[in-house]
């Protein structure tokens, strides 16, 4: 008669020993599997007496269970030694970076321009767009610039050359031109893009880029400019100092901007004038709302009656007004750039350092910047 | 335009300071620029005397001198040579900052004897460009004066004169707006009529095209020589240069008036007639500045029976000019066109101050009273006896009247002011008010309309009681306020910027033969004046720019450049002829990295083309290659195109030949997408997405291998392969390309990965096989594709 004591003992250290699943999977088939020496016991029931059974019974398959108990067990701590194992070979050195990437950046005029349109779009603004190639009739005579007058010389126009019929294309040296395309139709086939006409009233905004042979600075041959109209039956200068106003005081978030507004003169506004904001120029940078500097920020004024009359609308009837912005110029103050030309350079240290992210979308909810 | 306040008070009655005055000025419209104070860093020189000056003890050019101060009697050093007893003259005290040579004083030794401050010369206090030794002034100067009253210094005011008002270019213009606006009053005119002792002996004749009205008088018997102190000081204080009495006269009426008259010599003059004409092919005459113009048919020139003798409105000549040997003097006060007189000075490049004020436009009513003026003047200064005047031509006719309602003034500026007060404005200013008419002066040419009168009354009153009112509220367009192109603009560059690309801003044009490089060019889009020349061109693209850019940056130690630009490109001058692109550049060279990088970059840049169409909303296009533009590397670039004839983008590595013509190292990848080819989404309005089909049932992947012509885009398998099934093939996926060992020559073997979406029930072993034969049966049937046995 077998020691079923001794055999469990001998078992069950056998298991404990097992050094990985193979070795216990063979002590399993050794003890567990069909000819193995527990299974063979418990073959041996069959042939016992009823009271042999009820006595070696339990026994044999307390063995029996005894030993299956041990495999499992010692088989799921195999197995976390042998997962624990892998992992640890799987360690890798962290402190290493990433592969590298580009850092993407929305030019900063751009940016401000997304912020102008932000502000001007919650007054119910539209955009409005023209061509960068004007004719004379757009540029000057039909905002009122007549003829040779000295006025024209002080734009620094660039000049295409003559066609043959002796006129001269323009660069367009203001985005001013676009307010006559967008209150006077005209019977040529237009790309969709550029306005068109369309009846008043009128609130539309217009950037785009501008030319003038200037440079230093503060000037770059080429510039950005956003012009600004509103048309409608009873529109006076008290609405567009409440516009630029506000635009200024949300452009810069600051919630006051002491502003000025002082007489000037533009051949296209009747009366015309500059807006200054306050400000302090000791510094490195300009601090707007602070200071007792004045820096003029916009030019401004009633649209003259000559362009209504030009664009077919009748100026007792209609009026309103015209703004223009610099939009570099915007930015240089908001953010800091020194030298308006560095703009134009395409340093991409310069691009990073002042540029914005693609997710800095600038709305009215989470503010501009 | 430069004035001093005791200038203006010649014209204003006021008590205004300096600040005041320029205050009031800007806010009536007048900008001032600058003010130049000579007062301010003179504050602490003050006059002194010398009591005794002895040869220094161990210095043979120095003396010591005793100075009566308003420090006291003090020891001064001084190295001037007329350092003398008795001498009247500037002293600083220690501590004083001293302009002209950039030192503040301090008490120390100069070779063993203290100098309790300094004795100053006029470049010592900025007051003269060069100075020979220490002031001298006049002995009756009392000791302590300031030096700003001595040399009688004032602050001058620099101001901008916008182009519509001229009469701002002469100083009874400045005093007459700022008395509307209320800062003095304006004292009365003093030019008087000067009665003729005899008829004029010269006779004059006008081409109304060279000069619309010429007036003059000859004076006899006057003595020419330097002007008196007053009136050299005046000219100076406003940085004129004084030259003679018959000179510095028409020069102050000019500034004080905005009236240029011109003097010549009577004894010079050829014949009796002088004549205002335009000038001839070939005529010259040699200027006052010693220079010799060209007077052509586009110049208005005087001519005496010699020839031409001045520029009209622009320059005397030289042959005519007054000198202190001048006894006969024909004055000339005439008005010239300033059309003309703008176009003489362009032909000949000269701009004086009467070229300057006449090409704004001189009050044609100045004419005579500008000239009795002169004529008093020059008799009070140089003796004399007038002729009577002699006018000939006819002035342009004076502004007309404007009908005038005053409640206009509301309705345009919002300023809520009665007619009273209305009137009293435009009646300072000079207007003619009668009834609803209202007439501008003869020196306001700029009023033509009631608009303008309102920005009168408004600048008068003051912008700053502008009333502040909201816009109304207004409907806002259903679609957004953005155009179509601008929102695409705006999604293009936050798109290209997400994945990695930062935005250039680059000109619009650029040098010629880039242009050409890039199929631009054309002589249409040359401008005539540019700014450099290498700044000449209207750009045909964008990607010269970017290259430079890069190649730049690189230059600089930043190789790695990702850089894309949103803006127009011209194929020619007209509106049409502008297009949008989005043009982005590549120069794949990354920083080292312990991580491998990955594939060809060319790939990585396709990712972002598409990637940006998607996001621009545009359809499926065909990839095109083997017909790019010649800047394209020929093998390693595409186009995307919308049916057979609109090309939407190329892109590809850029050929080696632009890069070497633009200075750049390659290799370069690049971009160009025409916004304006993509097609406008359909109409807006309706914002619900179609409904979405989801099955349930799981997709299955089936590989396929098929043999195609080495040559053929492998690319053009995925469209026949989509259309075999519509219903059940999801995707279908390149996923490998090989040629060599197991494939014949000439062929290449393409995998697909396809993926099976079935939508109602799993599919039978069946229906997989006869799908399968029709992805083969499509595949086969476009592009000849076989199964790889």
């Amino acid at each position: 008669m077998t020691d079923l004591t001794k055999l469990e003992a001998e078992l069950t250290a056998r298991v404990g020993a097992a050094a990985d699943l193979a070795a216990l999977e063979a002590i399993r088939v050794e003890a567990l599997g069909k000819t193995g020496s527990v299974s063979e016991l418990l073959k041996t029931l069959g042939r016992l007496t009823p009271d042999e059974r009820r006595e070696q019974g339990p026994k044999i398959n307390g063995l029996r269970d005894a030993v299956a108990s041990a495999i499992a067990a010692k088989k799921a701590a195999l197995e976390t030694a042998e997962l624990e194992a892998k992992l640890a070979a799987e360690r890798v050195d962290l402190s290493l970076p990433p592969p590298p990437e580009r850092k993407g950046r929305v030019h900063p005029t751009m940016q401000v321009l997304d912020e102008m349109i932000a502000v001007f779009a919650d007054m119910g603004f539209s955009l409005a767009e023209g061509p960068d190639i004007e004719d004379d009739f757009h540029n000057f005579t039909a905002l009122n610039f007549p003829p040779k007058h000295p006025a024209r010389e002080m734009h620094d126009t660039f000049w295409l050359p003559e066609d043959e019929h002796g006129e001269r294309k323009v660069l367009r040296t203001h985005t001013s031109p676009v307010q006559v395309r967008v209150m006077q139709r005209l019977n040529e086939k237009l790309p969709s893009w550029i306005a068109n006409g369309q009846e008043p009233p009128i609130r539309v905004i217009v950037p785009g880029r501008t030319y003038r042979s200037d440079s230093d600075a503060t000037h770059t041959p080429m510039f950005h400019q956003m012009e600004g109209l509103v048309i409608d039956r009873n529109i006076h200068m008290g609405h567009l100092k409440w516009t630029l106003d506000t635009f200024i005081s949300r452009y810069f978030e600051t919630p006051v901007v002491e502003t000025r507004f002082r007489p000037h003169h533009f051949p296209f506004t009747e009366p015309s004038a500059e807006m200054d904001v306050k400000c302090d120029r000791s510094g490195r940078d300009v601090k707007i709302g602070q200071g007792t500097d004045w820096m003029e920020i916009v030019g401004c004024g009633m649209v003259h009656p000559n362009i209504l009359r030009t664009c077919g609308l009748d100026p007792d009837e209609w009026q309103g007004f015209a703004f223009g912005f610099g939009i570099d110029r915007l930015g240089t103050l908001k953010y800091g750039m020194p030298d308006l030309r560095d703009m134009f350079a395409s340093d991409v240290r310069w691009l990073e350092h002042y540029g914005f992210s693609a997710f800095q979308a600038p709305n009215t909810a989470t503010g501009l910047s | 335009m430069k004035f001093t306040l005791s200038w203006l008070k010649d014209h204003l009655d006021t008590t205004a300071t300096v600040d005041q005055v320029v205050e009031a000025m800007t806010m009536a419209g007048l900008e001032v620029e600058h003010v130049e104070d000579p007062g301010k860093k003179l504050a602490a020189f003050t006059v002194a005397k010398i009591v005794e000056a002895v040869q220094h003890p161990n210095a043979d050019k120095l003396r010591v001198c005793q100075v009566d101060t308003k420090d006291g009697r003090l020891e001064i050093v001084c190295g001037a040579p007329n350092a003398r007893a008795g001498l009247t003259t500037i002293y600083a005290p220690i501590g004083a900052y001293v302009p002209g040579s950039g030192v503040t004083l301090e008490a120390r030794p100069v070779r063993g004897v203290v100098s309790n401050g300094m004795l100053c010369s006029a470049k010592e206090l900025e007051i003269a460009e060069e100075s020979d030794g220490i002031v001298e002034l006049a002995g009756d100067l009392a000791v302590g004066a300031s030096a700003v009253e001595a040399f009688g210094l004032e602050a001058v005011i620099d101001f901008e004169v916008t182009p519509n008002r001229p009469d701002w270019l002469g100083v009874r213009g400045i005093a007459r707006d700022l008395a509307a606006a209320g800062l003095g009053t304006l004292k009365p005119d003093t030019a008087a009529p000067v009665k003729g002792a005899f008829p004029c002996p010269i006779e004059i004749r006008v081409d109304g095209d060279a000069c619309p009205v010429f007036s003059g008088r000859l004076i006899k018997g006057v003595k020419n020589g330097p002007s008196p102190a007053w009136l050299q000081q005046k000219l100076i204080s406003v940085g004129l240069r004084p030259i003679n009495a018959l000179v510095d006269v028409t020069n102050l009426i000019s500034q004080d008036r905005c009236r240029p008259l011109h003097v010549y010599d009577a004894g010079k003059l050829t014949g009796s007639v002088i004549e205002a004409r335009l000038g001839g092919e070939g005529e010259t005459l040699e200027a006052l500045d010693g220079q010799t113009y060209e007077v052509g048919p586009e110049v208005s020139v005087i001519a005496d029976g010699s020839g031409a003798i001045g520029l009209g409105g622009v320059m005397g000549g030289l042959s005519t000019g007054c000198s202190d040997t001048t006894t006969e003097v024909f004055v000339e006060s005439a008005w010239f066109d300033p059309i003309r007189t703008a176009q003489t000075g362009r032909a000949t490049g000269i701009t004086s101050d009467a070229q300057y004020r006449f090409a704004r436009g001189v009050d044609p009513e100045s004419l005579v009273p500008g000239l009795e003026l002169a004529t008093q003047l020059i008799l009070d200064l140089c003796g004399g006896e007038p002729s009577e005047v002699r006018v000939a031509g006819h002035a342009p006719p004076p502004p007309a009247a404007i009908v005038f309602d005053r409640a206009y003034v509301k309705k345009l500026s919002g300023l809520d002011i009665g007619p009273a007060r209305i009137d009293d404005i435009l009646a300072k200013l000079g207007f003619a008010v009668d009834g609803d008419a209202v007439t501008p002066p003869s020196w306001r040419r700029d009023v033509e309309g009631k608009a303008d009168l309102v920005e009168e009354v408004a600048r008068i009153e003051g912008f700053d009681n502008l009333p502040v009112e909201p816009l109304p509220e207004i409907a806002r367009p259903p679609g957004g306020a953005l155009t179509v192109r601008q929102r695409r603009m705006r999604d293009a560059r936050r798109t290209m910027a997400a994945r990695g690309y930062a935005e250039a801003v680059t000109w619009s044009f650029m040098r010629r033969d880039w242009a050409e490089l890039l199929g631009g060019g054309d002589e249409k889009l040359v401008l005539t004046n540019p700014i450099a020349a290498d700044l000449s061109t209207m750009r045909p693209s964008a990607l010269a720019n970017l290259i430079d850019a890069a190649a730049r940056n690189a230059k600089r130690g930043f190789a790695d450049a990702a850089l894309f630009e949103v803006g127009p490109n011209f194929r020619g001058d007209q509106p049409g002829d502008q297009w949008t692109a989005v043009t982005a550049l590549l120069a794949p060279h990354p920083p080292k990295s312990w991580a491998k990088a990955g594939g060809d970059p060319l790939f990585e840049l396709k990712a972002d083309l598409l990637a940006l169409l998607d996001e621009m909303g545009a359809p499926t296009l065909q990839v095109v290659q083997g017909q790019n533009a010649a800047w394209w590397h020929p093998g390693r670039s595409a186009r995307l195109q919308l049916g057979p004839k609109v090309v939407v983008a190329e892109f590809g590595e850029l050929h080696p030949r632009i890069l070497k013509a633009i200075d750049a190292d390659g290799p370069m990848l690049a971009f160009e997408v025409n916004l304006d080819a993509i097609p406008e989404p359909k109409r807006k309005g309706v914002k619900t997405k179609p409904a979405l089909e989801l099955s349930p049932l799981m997709p299955l992947k089936r590989d396929f291998a098929f043999l195609v012509a080495a040559d053929t885009p492998a690319g053009d398998l995925v469209r026949p392969i989509l259309g075999a099934d519509k219903a059940l093939i999801a995707d279908a996926r390149i996923f490998d390309v090989y040629a060599g060992q197991g494939v014949p020559d000439g062929m290449k073997s393409v995998a697909v990965e396809v993926v099976v979406q079935p939508r109602e029930k799993t599919l039978t072993d069946g229906e997989i096989e006869g799908l399968s034969g029709r992805i083969v049966a499509a595949a086969e049937k476009a592009i000849g594709a076989k199964l790889r046995g």
